[in-house]
C-alpha cells in the first residue's frame, strides 16, 4: 500500500485494542486532512483515550494500522513523535518543577537549544496566562492552571499534529474559552489537531468534524450540521399560560408538526418535530392566536448533539454507560483535579 | 546533532529534572543519609561490642559491610523514584517526545548516583567519628569509592526495572526493599560465611554484596579482626576487588537492556 496522502494529517485503519476482556477499541477508522479539527466525541470508556494513546505512539494496537503525518505508527514511532504534541487527559506536569522549568525541560527534550527553549517556554507562559506563576513550583497550581501548563507543553515544539484528551475538563469557563481560542490559533497556524472531548458543545464549536465513538467503535461521523440531520429536522416549543390551553396546543401542533406532539404538563409546554422550521412556526402562531391562546415563550431548537447523541446510542452523552464498571475511570479524574 | 549526543543531552536533562525535584523535597534524602548514619551506630555499638574481644577492629571491619548494604539500598531508592514518575504520568509525556529511549533510565540511575555518593560522604564522616580509618594508599582509597559508586549504579538498574514492574509507588515500597534484606544480609557482610548452612553459605560466598563488602575493607586497608581473619577459600572471597567489579559489570550488562526494553512497553496504567 503506498503511503497515505500528504493532505491526510492522520488515518487510522481498524484499530483493535482489547485489555484482557475489556475491548477497548473494536475496529476504528479515522481519517483527519491537515489543517483541521477532529473532534473525537463519546462517554466514559468509549475508546477516546486508548485511541490517542496509540495515535502517539504510547501503545500498540493489537490489530490495524495508523498513520500519523505520513509515518506508522508502529513501525517509526520517532517520526511520529517528531510530529506531534501531545497533552493526555490527566495533566503530566513536574509537580515540584517550575511552570518555566517544566516547559524549559520538553523544549530541550525537543532538541531545542538553551536559549530557544527558555525563550519558547517564556513565550509560551504568556500566552496561557501563567506567566505570574511562571516561577512557583506547579504543586502550588490550580488544577486549571496545571491543565493549561500541561496544554502548553503539547505545543513547545510548534507540532503539524496535536493531540489534545479532554482539553477543557476540569477548566473554568474562562479558561475553557481561552483554550478555544488557542486551538483556532493552531490551526490558522495550519496546524492538525486531534480533540477528544464530552461536550457537545465543544466538538460543535471546534470540530471541522466529529466522529461519534461508543464501546470502541465509530457509530457515526460528520461536520456537526450533517449529524444534526441525521436527526432530524427542528423541534418547535411552545410554553403557554393556563394548563388548560395545553390541549388546543397540542392540536395545533399536530396539524403543524410532522411527528406527534409531546405535553409536557408540569413546564407548561407542548413540543413537535417541524420539517419547515420558521414556517411552521408562524403558522402555529397564528392559529393560536385566533384561539386566543396565550403564548408565553415559543421557540424553535435545531437539534443538539446532545439528541444526535441520544438518537445515536440510545443514552445521553453525559450518562456512564451502563455496562460499563466505572470506579476506575471516576477515582482518576477525581484525582486529576 | 549525533544520536550519542542527543542521548547524552536527554539523559543529562532529566538527570536535572530529578535533582530539582531532590532539592526541592529534602526530605527524599532522608533515607539516603540518615539509613547509613543509623546503621554505622547501630552496628558499631550494638554488635561491635558483642563479638570478639577487640571491639575496635570488629567496628573498623564493620563498616566496609555497611558500605556494601547502603549502596546496594540505592536500588531501592530507584524503584520508588521510577514508580512515582510512572504513577503521576510524567514517563507518558516523556515517552510522547521525540528523545532518546534509554535517557529517562540513564538520567534516574545518575541522579540517584549522587544521591548516593552523598549518603557515602554522610556515612564515611560517621565512619570515621566511630573509629574508622583509611589505612591504605590514596589511589587505593580512590578505587575503593570508585567501586562502591559503580555498584550503587548497577543496582539502581536492578531497581529500574523492578520500579517498572511494580508500576505504583505503593507497591514499589515494599517490592523495592523486600528483596534487598535477603541480598545484603545473606553475606559476609558483617558475619563470616563459614557459620552459614550449606545453601546460604553458596550464596553468601557468591553473593555481589559479599565481594564489594570485602573489597571495601582491603580497599580502605581494614584489617579483619581476630575471629574473622581467616579469609574463607571460596575464590571470590580470595578475589574480591576483581570479582566485586566483574558482579557490577556483569549486573549491567544483563540489566540495562532488560530495563530500557521494560521501559519501551510500559505504559503508566
Ligand atoms: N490499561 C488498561 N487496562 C485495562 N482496561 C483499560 C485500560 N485502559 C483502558 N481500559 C478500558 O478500555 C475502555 C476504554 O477506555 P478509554 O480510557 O479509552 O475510554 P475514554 O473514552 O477515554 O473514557 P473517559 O471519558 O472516561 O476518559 C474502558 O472500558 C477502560 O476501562
Ligand atoms: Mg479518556
Amino acid at each position: 500500500m503506498p503511503p497515505p496522502a500528504s493532505s491526510i494529517a492522520v488515518r487510522a485503519e481498524a484499530l483493535v485494542k482489547t485489555f484482557g476482556s475489556t475491548r477497548a477499541l473494536d475496529g476504528v477508522d479515522l481519517e483527519i486532512p491537515a489543517g483541521t479539527v477532529l473532534g473525537l466525541l463519546g462517554p466514559n470508556g468509549a475508546g477516546k483515550t486508548t485511541t490517542v494513546r496509540i495515535l502517539t505512539t504510547l501503545l500498540r494496537p493489537d490489530s490495524g494500522r495508523a498513520f500519523v503525518a505520513g509515518h506508522d505508527v508502529v513501525a517509526d514511532p520517532d517520526a511520529v513523535r517528531r510530529s506531534i504534541g501531545l497533552s493526555g487527559q490527566y495533566a503530566a506536569v513536574d509537580e515540584h518543577l517550575t511552570g518555566y522549568e517544566n516547559l524549559y525541560m520538553v523544549g530541550r527534550l525537543y532538541g531545542k537549544n538553551r536559549t530557544d527553549a527558555a525563550a519558547r517556554a517564556r513565550e509560551l507562559l504568556a500566552r496561557f496566562r501563567l506567566q505570574d506563576s511562571a516561577d512557583r513550583p506547579a504543586k502550588t497550581y490550580s488544577g486549571g492552571m496545571r491543565r493549561r501548563l500541561d496544554l502548553a507543553g503539547a505545543l513547545v515544539a510548534e507540532p503539524a499534529v496535536v493531540v489534545l484528551d479532554e482539553p477543557t475538563t476540569g477548566l473554568d469557563p474562562r479558561g475553557r474559552l481561552d483554550t478555544w481560542e488557542v486551538i483556532g490559533e493552531l490551526v490558522a497556524d495550519g496546524a492538525t489537531v486531534l480533540l477528544t472531548t464530552q461536550y457537545l458543545e465543544e466538538a460543535d464549536q471546534l470540530a471541522d468534524k466529529i466522529f461519534v465513538i461508543d464501546h470502541g467503535k465509530v457509530i457515526a461521523d460528520g461536520t456537526a450540521d450533517q449529524l444534526k440531520a441525521q436527526v432530524g429536522g427542528e423541534r418547535l416549543e411552545i410554553v403557554v399560560g393556563e394548563p388548560g390551553e395545553l390541549a388546543a396546543v397540542a392540536q395545533v401542533l399536530s396539524e403543524v408538526g410532522s411527528d406527534e406532539p409531546v405535553t409536557e404538563d408540569h413546564q407548561r409546554r407542548v413540543h413537535v418535530k417541524v420539517d419547515t422550521g420558521p414556517k411552521a412556526l408562524v403558522e402555529a402562531l397564528r392559529r393560536l392566536d385566533q384561539q386566543s391562546v396565550t403564548v408565553l415563550d415559543v421557540a424553535l431548537h435545531r437539534p443538539t448533539l446532545d439528541d444526535v447523541f441520544l438518537s445515536l446510542t440510545g443514552h445521553s452523552a453525559e450518562d456512564e454507560p451502563t455496562a460499563e464498571p466505572e470506579g476506575k475511570s471516576k477515582g482518576r479524574k477525581a484525582k486529576s483535579r | 546533532m549525533t544520536t550519542i549526543s542527543a542521548s547524552t543531552r536527554d539523559s543529562g536533562v532529566v538527570t536535572w529534572r530529578n535533582l530539582m525535584n531532590v532539592r526541592r523535597q529534602p526530605d527524599l534524602l532522608l533515607g539516603a543519609t540518615l539509613q547509613p548514619i543509623m546503621f554505622v551506630l547501630l552496628f558499631a555499638f550494638v554488635f561491635g561490642n558483642s563479638i570478639g574481644n577487640d571491639p575496635d577492629a570488629y567496628r573498623e571491619f564493620l563498616m566496609g559491610g555497611i558500605f556494601a548494604q547502603t549502596v546496594a539500598f540505592n536500588s531501592a531508592y530507584t524503584t520508588i523514584g521510577m514508580a512515582a514518575d510512572l504513577e503521576k504520568g510524567v514517563i507518558d509525556r516523556f515517552r510522547s517526545l521525540p528523545m532518546s529511549r534509554a535517557a529517562v533510565l540513564v538520567g534516574r540511575t545518575t541522579s540517584d548516583l549522587v544521591v548516593s555518593a552523598l549518603g557515602l560522604l554522610v556515612m564515611s564522616v560517621c565512619g570515621l567519628l566511630v573509629g574508622w580509618r583509611i589505612r591504605g594508599s590514596v589511589v587505593d582509597a580512590v578505587i575503593g569509592y570508585a567501586m562502591l559508586l559503580l555498584f550503587s549504579f548497577a543496582m539502581s538498574w536492578i531497581g529500574a526495572w523492578i520500579g517498572m514492574l511494580s508500576g505504583n509507588v505503593q507497591v514499589a515500597q515494599s517490592a523495592g526493599f523486600i528483596w534487598m534484606f535477603p541480598v545484603t544480609f545473606i553475606s559476609s557482610a558483617f558475619v563470616s560465611a563459614s557459620s552459614m548452612p550449606g545453601p546460604l553459605k553458596v550464596f553468601a560466598e557468591w553473593n555481589p554484596v559479599t565481594a564489594v563488602a570485602d573489597a571495601a575493607r582491603e580497599l580502605f586497608g581494614n584489617e579483619r579482626p581476630g575471629v574473622l581473619a581467616a579469609r574463607p577459600e571460596s575464590w571470590p572471597a580470595q578475589h574480591a576487588v576483581l570479582f566485586a567489579i566483574v558482579s557490577c559489570v556483569a549486573i549491567l550488562v544483563i540489566f540495562t537492556p532488560i530495563a530500557v526494553a521494560k521501559y519501551r512497553k510500559v505504559a503508566s496504567k
